[in-house]
């Protein structure tokens, strides 16, 4: 990225003036190195978000910004209505409330020494996965809404999970404001045979190793020791999510000139949170992240049902469940004032810091756990929330690696069977349905997420508390 | 000079259809889009479907018309090898000849989610129609 016309804040903290129509400056938390690697998509995304109405105090990109569409990958805005802000379905992304949950096993590695390859078998036989892939759930109508306003609550009711499940997931499970009556019947099509599907791209499931501790006192308070067995599975909202991003986006980029809004990017297609549109998306997306929720509480009663059978003596309790693709209200403080804003993070983590009443009881001391997806060979991450990010960039982290090479140059320089059997050599079982898929996202074409989470460490947008490797790989 | 390509985009992937006219185009930039999914020319057309679309410009036009393939895709679990577009202001009327996914022959390597605003556009530039877009994956 060019850096001219960036001031530095800090060595982690790097401002762009408003200029010419942006209302705000744009931060980018990163070290020089991670800077200087983004691509000159992300300032220019960065910016045109920072001119859309109502957007308070900055556009944040995160240390894995990259381009995107519309708002970068790994960018966060907040809007006030009362100051004309909008709701961009651009801003919140196809993938509607894509996150990550972790479990724990109570199982140390040794304890799967022996099955690693069954229960990499078994998993694969049991998770839905990849292009054309169905669930068993077959939604009639009035279920399909029931799920929609219901979320994980809903799958807990039908069976999936225990209610212990539901106050380790953001907004308890259960997303209000869910409008099911906002979304279109194409949308719910879309949905219908794809209740408990991982998905495919990036999404997966993975068994992993904590490899290393880094603050031991919030690892206590997570349940995070050294050698431990832990799952993360990483997916979102499925066909319904994307079908409800797919037409907001046409009517409010359409609508936008109605609403007196200038849009430097179609793609960052947006409506006054104050309109019918605004409102109409609202519903439909918070229906969204309640159909994200349901769908990882399914693949996690899936989960547990192979443990109880390969492993009978694990307890898969759910550590936390996080968003990273969202809009939500939030109160923040501003300049002395507390508001009610609406955040948009797009491949984003929320990471609230320790005392917030969102945070469940048992996790609050130490500050909300955010959950950042690695790429089968890498490491993935557990930080957690810090008093200080509140204060950076409304409570957010970054999400993931993000991708150093596109899938076409990747493609071009893995095999799919080359990367599974490179990792198998490693100790790491990949099982896929597709070797391009595998090839497309291959550990060498993702960033170093190590690198990544230094810097938000570093710059307090979040504590680094444990690092997982993985053991076993599901792709989608 | 008629033909289909990928273009780079750092976390999905861009689809570019070149035609004589746009609708040519258009024809072009579903096959690449089916591209992203498998090689096109092994999936047998032997299951027509129509579809249509209507946008106010040939740039969400073009998004539309992928979105409706997307949504056939993901409903009617089938792939696409060969399309058919006609053009008439901001109406368009394909046609679509696939047939149900096989994952032993298809080999699928990724799910479109949706086609974006990101590097849209549907040109006439030196004797030919380009149409293309970024496919959130």
């Amino acid at each position: 990225m060019n850096l001219t016309g960036f001031e530095r804040v800090s060595d982690f903290e790097w401002l762009l003036p408003a200029t010419g129509a942006m209302r705000v400056p744009v931060i980018i938390y990163a070290d020089a190195a991670l800077l200087r690697a983004m691509d000159d998509k992300v300032r220019e995304q960065a910016s045109n978000v920072a001119m859309l109405p109502g957007i308070v105090r900055a556009s944040h990109a995160m240390p894995d910004a990259h381009w995107g569409y519309g708002f970068p990958i790994g960018g966060v805005a907040a809007f006030d209505p009362a100051e004309g802000g909008v709701v961009s379905a651009g801003g919140v992304g196809f993938d509607i409330s894509c996150g990550v949950r972790c479990l724990l096993t109570g199982l140390k590695t040794g304890d799967l020494a022996a099955q690693q390859e069954g229960l990499a078998d078994a998993l694969a036989r049991a998770i839905p996965a990849g292009v054309g892939s169905t669930g068993s759930l077959r939604l009639s109508g009035a279920e399909m809404d029931a799920m929609l306003k219901g979320g994980a609550r809903w799958a807990v009711e039908r069976g999936y999970g225990s209610g212990a499940d539901l106050e380790r997931i953001e907004e308890d499970g259960q997303m209000s404001g869910a409008e099911p009556g906002q979304v279109s019947e194409h949308a719910k099509k879309r949905q219908r045979d794809e209740m408990g599907t991982l998905g495919s791209g990036n999404h997966y499931l993975e068994v992993q190793r904590v490899a290393e501790i880094c603050d031991g006192k919030i690892a206590v308070a997570f349940g995070l020791a050294v050698d431990d067995v832990v799952i993360s599975i990483h997916c979102g909202s499925r066909g319904l999510g994307h079908q409800i991003g797919t037409e907001f986006l046409k009517q409010m980029a359409v609508g936008a000139a109605r609403h007196n809004i200038v849009l430097p990017d179609r793609e960052l297609a947006c409506a006054p949170i104050d309109s019918d549109t605004g409102r109409n998306y609202l519903g439909a997306m918070r229906a969204a992240i309640n159909c994200a929720l349901a769908n990882r509480q399914i693949l996690t009663q899936l989960v547990r049902d192979v443990f109880a059978e390969v492993v009978p003596r694990a307890r898969l309790p759910l550590l936390y469940d996080v968003s990273h693709n969202t809009c939500k209200i939030e109160e923040h403080e501003l300049e002395g004032k507390k508001r009610k804003l609406y955040v948009h993070r797009k491949g984003a983590t929320r990471a609230f810091g320790p005392g917030h009443p969102d945070i469940p009881q048992a996790l609050r001391a130490a500050g909300q756990p955010v959950l950042i997806g690695g790429s089968m060979g890498t490491a993935s991450y557990i930080l957690a929330g810090t008093e200080r990010g509140m204060g950076l960039a409304f409570g957010s982290a970054c999400h993931g690696a993000g991708r150093a090479m596109s899938r076409h140059e990747a493609m071009r320089r893995w095999h799919g069977r080359q990367v599974v059997d490179e990792l198998a050599q490693r100790g790491i079982l990949i099982r896929s349905p597709s070797w391009r898929g595998v090839a497309e996202e291959a550990p060498g074409a993702y960033k170093d997420v190590s690198a990544v989470v230094e810097v938000a460490d570093q710059a307090g947008l979040a504590r680094k508390v444990a690092k997982l490797t993985p053991l076993i790989c599901i792709k989608g | 000079m008629t033909r289909y390509e990928h273009f780079a985009h750092e976390a999905d992937i861009g689809v570019r259809g070149v035609g004589g006219t746009c609708a040519e185009a258009f024809e072009q930039a579903a096959l690449a889009l089916t591209a992203i999914v498998t090689d096109p020319a092994r999936v047998s057309p032997g299951e027509r479907i129509e579809l249509s679309c209507e946008a106010p410009d040939a740039e969400l036009l073009l998004a539309d018309w992928l979105n409706a393939i997307i949504y056939e895709m993901a409903t009617r679990h089938m792939l696409f090898g060969r399309y058919q577009v006609t053009l008439a202001g901001g109406y368009l009327r394909g046609a679509a000849w696939g047939e149900p996914v096989d994952l032993a022959r298809h080999r699928p390597a990724v799910e479109p989610k949706g086609a974006t605003y990101t590097g849209l556009s549907v040109r006439h530039a030196d004797g030919v129609w380009i149409a293309q877009c970024v496919v959130d994956v």
